[in-house]
């Protein structure tokens, strides 16, 4: 992310509202220093807002059944346990270890068939010329315009012909054609300096392997945010899980988190364990990766 | 940068340097290969389904059953024609859409911004706060939905109970009351995707130039008035982006509604993405669904289009 340039120092001018007008700067370090409490406040306040449902999902996790639906509301669990956990880990109907399995093999999966597929595609489009570079770039590129929503009914008959619904292929493949991780990755590709590719292309490597051994090097940041992006997505997805995967041993954790749901209506405890197993590796990953991911995120949009 | 080695003048440049003729120096193939497999890919599951939905659309498409007749537009006009068996439930779900858009989009344009600003100064924490307020985003819908569910609840929710303690009306049906349910997924809406759009204009508001500020300042412009004048315009590009953005996530609801409300009370809160996939992939009415994406995709590009124009119209009006 970008941070402040030569912002003189001690004028905040990184900040709009910290804006007194300049020969009063003695007085109006002192108002900003009101303002300061001020944006502290309000940023805790928001910050609660935003983490306290998750934490009270945490908690319940732990609760018995009769604890998660007491009134009042406790927030923490009267006795700790792990019952919950249990019922849904051993439960035949709803097995939740099937879909975590089958969610990050999915996922997983996906993420490296975007990263491979979308690198690969980008180079060409950045550093050769040839006859219909610009036909299919403005094709991939069209698409990006195109909502999702009319690709739906028509992939479901696709994904059917090739024998695929109800298996954890049509979650990992089709979801892989999509144009952003060619557009993110001829962007990065186009800003790597072209003398070290001649370096080895003097040293007679051929395409490929000046691709793979200069360029991917060199590309990492970019390959690691993608595949994180595409991991995030496709582990979360759920429209797609949930119509074109049937059998509770093929489900992923959202759509399998549905089924819980129906299965178990007031069972707040299991549902909130779901929640919690649904959720807790990507939390880890964004706790770890957060910076990368955020950029990301940030750059997609300043992107478009 | 590529450019210098890859231009369209490539004579002149053959002869100047050796090395940039090496690197032109490919087979016809070396390229096709590289694309090659996302070319399969896109072309499976892009391109083709672009034009089969198309095609389907003008068949009475049944995937359950062995024939598809042609029935050229007839999918189209059934959607157009009021009493049909289709144009009733579809546009009672594109005003549930059009209800969701109108009632959040202003929301997740407004309250991000507020809250980017509030980051948008070096203090303590600073990426501890980015964060958190980012946090619910990669939570995923199935998550975000279920847990909201709970805290909805009529009877043992926590919402209810905390407006009880704050003494207004306790026993509001969150999930199978109107309008209460569209407060519902508007609300869980906003704080699961809040932290995207603010990231996204906090990220813009770094790029404005601080010079700009200090301009403004010495010419004696107050806060409102930084705000109108280096502010905005500093974020008009990446506003155009956030506002498509924004409208079309929330064009395309669907899991909160699937998950907090069932579509419900009957089927006001049934969304045009829930719709279309209830009609074609619980009912398989294939044709009539694939009839129904194009329509809503003609929407959302003419909403595109429109967004597009309006910025820009102000953009000129202001020079």
């Amino acid at each position: 992310m970008t941070t402040v340039r030569s912002a003189p120092r001690g004028a905040q001018a990184a900040s709009p509202t910290a804006s007194e007008a300049i020969p009063k700067r003695r007085k109006a370090s002192a108002g900003q220093r009101v303002r300061g409490s001020l944006r502290l406040v309000a940023l805790v306040g928001i910050a609660l807002v935003f983490i306290s449902p998750l934490v009270f999902m945490l908690m319940t996790s732990f609760k018995t059944r009769a604890d998660a639906t007491s009134v009042p509301p406790s927030w923490i669990p009267e006795e700790w346990t792990l019952q919950a956990y249990q019922t849904i880990l051993g439960s035949a109907s709803t097995p939740v270890f099937t879909w975590f399995l089958n969610s990050v093999t999915a996922a997983v999966a996906n993420s490296v068939l975007v990263v491979i597929t979308a690198s690969l595609a980008a180079y060409p489009l950045a550093r050769m010329q040839f006859r219909g570079k610009n036909l299919v770039f403005g094709a991939i590129i069209a698409t990006l315009l195109v909502p999702p929503v009319i690709l739906v009914i028509p992939n479901y008959l696709i994904v059917s012909e090739l024998g695929w619904l109800n298996s954890l292929v049509a979650v990992i493949v089709p979801t892989a054609a999509g144009a952003f991780g060619v557009f993110l990755m001829r962007q990065f590709f186009l800003s790597i300096p072209v003398e070290l590719e001649e370096a080895a292309r003097l040293d007679g490597a051929n395409r490929l392997r000046t691709f793979v051994s200069v360029v991917l090097p060199l590309a990492k940041p970019a390959l690691a945010t993608l595949g994180l992006l595409a991991l995030l997505t496709n582990w979360n997805d759920f429209l797609w899980p949930v119509y074109v995967l049937f059998s509770p041993d093929v489900q992923t954790l959202p759509a399998g988190l549905s089924t819980l749901q129906s299965a178990n209506a007031v069972r707040y405890d299991l549902l909130m364990a779901g929640a919690v197993i649904a959720s807790a590796p990507v939390v880890l990953l964004f706790v770890a990766l957060q910076r990368f991911i955020v950029e990301g995120v940030s750059q997609s949009g300043i992107k478009g | 940068m590529s450019q210098t080695t890859s231009p369209s003048g490539a004579g002149a440049l053959a002869t100047a340097s050796a090395p940039a003729r090496r690197l032109r120096d490919h087979g016809r193939a070396t390229p096709w290969l590289f694309l090659a497999p996302y070319l399969l890919l896109f072309t499976g599951f892009v391109v083709i389904p672009v034009v089969l939905g198309l095609w389907m659309s003008l068949h009475q498409w049944d995937y359950t059953l062995p024939l598809k007749p042609f029935v050229g537009l007839d999918n189209y006009v059934d959607l157009f024609t009021p009493g049909s068996t289709t144009s009733g439930i579809f546009w009672q779900a594109m005003q549930a859409t059009a209800i969701f858009t109108v009632a959040s989009v202003p929301f997740l344009l407004v309250i991000p911004l507020l809250v980017a600003l509030l980051m948008n100064a070096k203090f303590p924490g600073r990426n501890f706060f980015r964060a958190v307020y980012f946090a619910p985003y990669v939570l995923g819908v199935a998550v975000v939905a279920v847990l909201w569910r709970y805290l909805l609840d009529n009877n043992i929710g926590l919402v209810n109970y905390y407006l009880g303690v704050l003494g207004l009306p306790d026993d509001t049906a969150w999930l199978t009351s109107t309008p209460a349910a569209w407060v519902a997924l508007v609300g869980v809406t906003v704080w699961w995707t809040l932290g995207f759009n603010a990231i996204i204009y906090l990220a813009a508001l770094q790029d404005i130039p601080a010079e700009l500020y200090e301009a403004a300042r010495m010419d004696g412009a107050g806060r409102w008035q930084q705000f109108r004048n280096v502010t905005l315009p500093g974020l008009r590009p990446i506003l155009t982006f956030v506002t498509i953005n924004t409208l079309i996530a929330s064009a395309n609801m669907f899991g909160q509604s699937y998950l907090m409300t069932q579509g419900g009370p009957g089927r006001e809160t049934r969304t045009a993405i829930y719709q279309i996939a209830e009609t074609g992939l619980r009912n398989f009415q294939m044709g009539d669904a694939a009839a129904m994406s194009y329509i809503l995709t003609l929407f959302l590009i003419g909403l595109s289009v429109a967004v597009f124009w309006l910025f820009r119209e102000r953009k000129g009006a202001r020079k």
